[in-house]
This record gives structure tokens, sequence and C-alpha cells, in this order.
């Protein structure tokens, strides 16, 4: 290590660790697409249907994302509600 | 019956070519008939990388064409014994390529070497498609970067539904991932995504990390493939590559940065 080393901020907050996350997530969702888990177009769109019987929100507020972690599915509905 | 490797990516410049041209002229070095094809229709340039482009006569097309003979588009390289070029047609387009084709002279070429080593063009259409069908072993070369790597994930994608091995029910494409143009001292500081990184986003067996180096652009300027530079950390960690992949138990080399000088190690590196 050098001296400017010291001064610096050390791996764990360097742009790889961004860089592995973000492909982590779409590497995983575009695995489950190509699986034939093609239907998360659909659902987001049945279950946008449902929401939209009681509130009123638009398209874009709402956000699926199924992501895999050690053998685990998770999945995850983001729906944000207007004000 | 040969052994059909393709060496693909779906990003471009990632080092396909480089790695086409090292891997064949490396198991040709160590005594393998060897013969690799450019399936880049368009855009040849494997011939540049091997030296052999003011030799060409005939190409791919014209042997599947039946415009001429396959031993007459042969190219046989004149610094390594057992090597072969079958250079890829610079005028038509990328359609010229057909299964039936591809196959009929794949399994000419099956009779005579022991390894047909297929350079794909990049993407995921038809030159890749038909460079990758016939694989029974994939190089995926990859770069520590996150465009490559999610490429590399959609290249595996296809070849584990596509390919001939996955839509005739057989034994998957065996495959292998080659991290290219990796710098450990990006790594160390964290601006790099490590092997680590890669082996466990595309879970697949590592073949090799081929460093980072100016050896590769000087052997591409010369046309002489960087395997064959000895001294140059490129060129070694492809000779470990094909040793690797000849089933040779070789460590891996060029994980860390150089060791540097006291001043330098003092203040030499800011940024």
């Amino acid at each position: 290590m050098n001296i400017m080393q010291l001064f610096r901020s050390r791996k764990a907050e360097g742009s790889a660790a961004i860089a592995k996350e973000r492909l982590r997530i779409i590497v995983a969702h575009e695995r489950g697409s190509r699986n034939g888990r093609d239907f998360l177009p659909a659902m987001e769109r049945d279950i946008l249907k449902v929401v939209q019987k009681y509130i009123a929100v638009q398209q874009e507020c709402i956000d699926i994302k199924l992501d895999a972690q050690d053998g685990c599915s998770i999945l995850e509905v983001n729906v944000q509600l207007p004000d | 019956m040969a052994r059909i490797i393709v060496v693909t990516s779906g990003k471009g410049g990632v080092g396909k070519t480089t790695t086409s041209a090292s891997i064949a002229t490396g198991l040709a070095l160590k005594g393998h008939k060897t013969v690799v094809i450019d399936f880049d229709v368009g855009l040849r340039n494997l011939d540049l990388l091997m030296g052999c482009e003011r030799r060409v006569v005939y190409d791919f097309v014209n042997v599947i064409n039946a415009e001429a003979e396959l031993h007459q588009a042969l190219i046989r390289d004149k610094r390594t014994e057992n090597l072969a070029i079958l250079p890829a047609s610079q005028t038509r387009d990328k359609e010229a390529l057909t299964l039936e084709g591809v196959e009929k002279v794949l399994n000419q070429l099956s009779k005579d070497f022991d390894f047909i080593v297929c350079d794909s063009p990049a993407g995921i259409e038809h030159g890749a498609m038909m460079a990758l069908y016939f694989a029974d072993e994939a190089i995926i070369t990859t770069n520590p970067e996150v465009s490559s790597v999610r490429d590399s994930d959609r290249i595996l994608g296809i070849l584990q539904s596509r390919s001939r091995r996955a839509v005739e029910n057989l034994e998957p494409v065996k495959e292998h991932l080659l991290l290219t143009r990796y710098n450990p001292d990006r790594v160390l500081r964290g601006e790099m995504l490590d092997i680590q990184d890669v082996e466990e986003i595309l879970a697949i067996p590592l073949l090799g990390v081929i460093p980072e180096s100016t050896a590769v652009l000087k052997a591409s300027n010369q046309g002489v493939p960087v395997v064959c530079n000895n001294d140059s950390d490129a060129g070694q960690a492809y000779s470990d590559v094909v040793a690797r992949f000849l089933g040779e138990e070789v460590p891996h080399r060029f994980l860390e940065p150089p060791k540097k000088g006291f001043l330098q190690r003092m203040f030499g590196g800011i940024g």
C-alpha cells in the first residue's frame, strides 16, 4: 500500500461494488424471463388493475422485481401511492 | 472427431478474436491439429491477427457455395505447424452462412483436425448463432465490466437453449469463463469487478484470466498471436489457459498487481 492509498477509501466503497449489485439484480431478472417466467409483465398489469380498482395510480407508479439470492426468490412489488 | 470450440461473448471488443488466435495457436503449439474459423462475415479480422491477410484467396462462404474446395480456402500457418485458418468472406452479408453449409464444412474439417476453434462475431444475430450452434465447448470471453458480464449471461442462455446440443437434448455445451483485460491494480482499488464477482454472477467454471496488457496491441500490430510472445504476461496467461483447457493443472497467474519498487510504493500511482 502506498501513502496515497492510506487516504483513500478502500475496496468496499469503490464503484465495483455498485457494479456487482446492479449486475446481480439485472442478471437474475433476465434469467427469470429466460426460464419461462415471462409472466412478470402480465402480472404487473394485473396487479395494477387490482390496485387501480381502489386507488387512482398510474402505470409508472408500479415496479415489480423478481430477485434470486442464495436459493431464495424474492418478489418485490412497489406501488407508489399518490399523495 | 474434432472438438468444436466456440469463442463467444455477446459484446464486441472484449477480445474474442485475440483469444481465438491465441488459443488456436496454443493448441497447435502443443501438437494438436487445429483449425480456426472466422465467422464474422463482412468484418473479417482473424486473418489480420494471425498475420495471413495477404494470403487469403478463397473464404468460408466460397467453400459453402461450392465455389472453392476446402483445401483451397484453408491457409496453413507459416509460424506454427498443425495450424490452419479459414477466413471469413469480406464481401458477402451474414446470411451467406447456412446451418447446412456450416455443418458440411465442420464435418469435413472434423476428419483432419483435433480442434476446430470458431471465432464468433459480436451480437446474437445470425453469424453468432452459426458460430455457436455446433459447439461442444464454449469459451465465454468476458471483461470485468457490467455490459460485458450481462451480455455473457445472455449468450450462456442462448447456448443452453438454442445450440445443437440443447435442441437435440444432448449433453450440454461445456462452458468456460475467460476473463480478459483484467486489471489487478484497479480491482485492488475497488474500481473493477474482481474474479469472484464475475464467477459468482455467471456461475460457470473459470478457465483463465488474461491481464490487461500492452502486449496484446503489439501482437495485433505485428500479426503474431500474443500467445507466441513468451515474455509477456498476456502471452504466458494464454499459454496457461491452453494447458488448462487440455486438462493440465496450472495455477492462475497475474492476479495481483506487479510488484513495485520502493519509491513507486511510497509515492507512485496516484489516482
